[in-house]
């Protein structure tokens, strides 16, 4: 789970452009919208894509991304939980 | 009769040179276009958190706009921005193009999508000047100074506006040029097609 945690973390800086932001200043239980990232809307639909694109998880319901992306945490149980690649 | 208006600053961005009123503020000859601006958006310490989300053109648009506005440091709320170019939005286009061309590989990028239209640098640059006033952007040929003169010169006196942001912002493949003044009723560069040409040709 650690290794896809750090995966995570290197996608998510490097599909968003977070120019500014290191693997390590991002905590597994850090919110990614609002106060913590501060990622936005179009970085949400960034992050199905990427759910899509390299772990065949198709959400059907943009709404559900609101508690799947809440941190890191969070998305690598999702993602280890549904994965289909 | 119309008020004389002016051009009270205006920046570029080309060749490796970020200038403003004609000098050098950031000059780096060896980079790409990306590096390059990545490094003159630091050396010129400007803020603005959704800079490296932005395609290229936006980049471009964005820096222009920034040293000129903030050496400005206009309190007018109300100042319009008229952009033009050649290459529209070609650059990003056809990054988006590229992702959707494979049927059985098609992840098209929505981050990729959104600059998929030239006038959405203009939104960057009104989201960091707050500015909620009239804008738009045209298509032509080439650098068109009798038409951005023209359409300057009316907002202002049909009180539309009180500054207007005009320009050139051209992106295309590593080909990039800005060229951005700002029409005032303010300044000591007269406001007309003659030094718009001469300032844009510096």
């Amino acid at each position: 789970m650690s290794k896809l945690k750090q995966e995570l973390k290197e996608k998510i800086i490097e599909q968003l452009n977070l120019e500014d932001v290191s693997i390590e200043e991002i905590g597994d239980d850090d919110a990614l919208f609002g106060d913590g990232l501060g990622l936005d809307s179009i970085d949400a639909l960034e992050l199905i894509v990427m759910l899509d694109k390299d772990y065949g998880i198709k959400l059907s319901d943009p709404k559900e991304g609101r508690k799947i992306f809440e941190s890191i945490e969070v998305m690598a149980n999702y993602i280890a939980a549904n994965r289909t690649k | 009769m119309s008020k004389q208006n002016y051009i009270r600053a205006f920046s570029h961005i080309k060749n490796h040179v970020v200038s403003l009123n004609g000098e050098y503020l950031y000059h780096d000859e060896a980079l790409d276009f990306s590096e390059f601006i990545k490094r003159a958006y630091k050396s010129l310490d400007t803020s603005y958190s959704k800079f490296f989300k932005m395609d290229n053109l936006s980049k471009l648009a964005f820096l222009a706009a920034d040293v000129l506005l903030e050496e400005v440091n206009s309190q007018e709320e109300n100042i319009a921005i008229v952009l033009s170019n050649r290459a529209s939005s070609l650059d990003t286009d056809r990054r988006h193009q590229n992702s959707i061309e494979d049927e059985a590989n098609y992840y098209p990028s929505p981050a990729i999508f959104v600059y998929t239209l030239p006038n959405i640098c203009i939104g960057e640059i009104s989201i960091k000047h707050k500015l909620l006033s009239e804008n738009s952007f045209f298509i032509f040929d080439h650098f068109n100074a009798a038409y951005l003169f023209d359409y300057a010169e009316s907002l202002i006196n049909t009180k539309k506006a009180g500054k207007v942001l005009c320009g050139w912002v051209d992106f295309d493949e590593e080909n990039y040029e800005a060229f951005l003044y700002l029409v005032s009723d303010k300044g000591n560069r007269i406001h007309n097609k003659e030094e718009i040409t001469r300032l844009y040709t510096l």
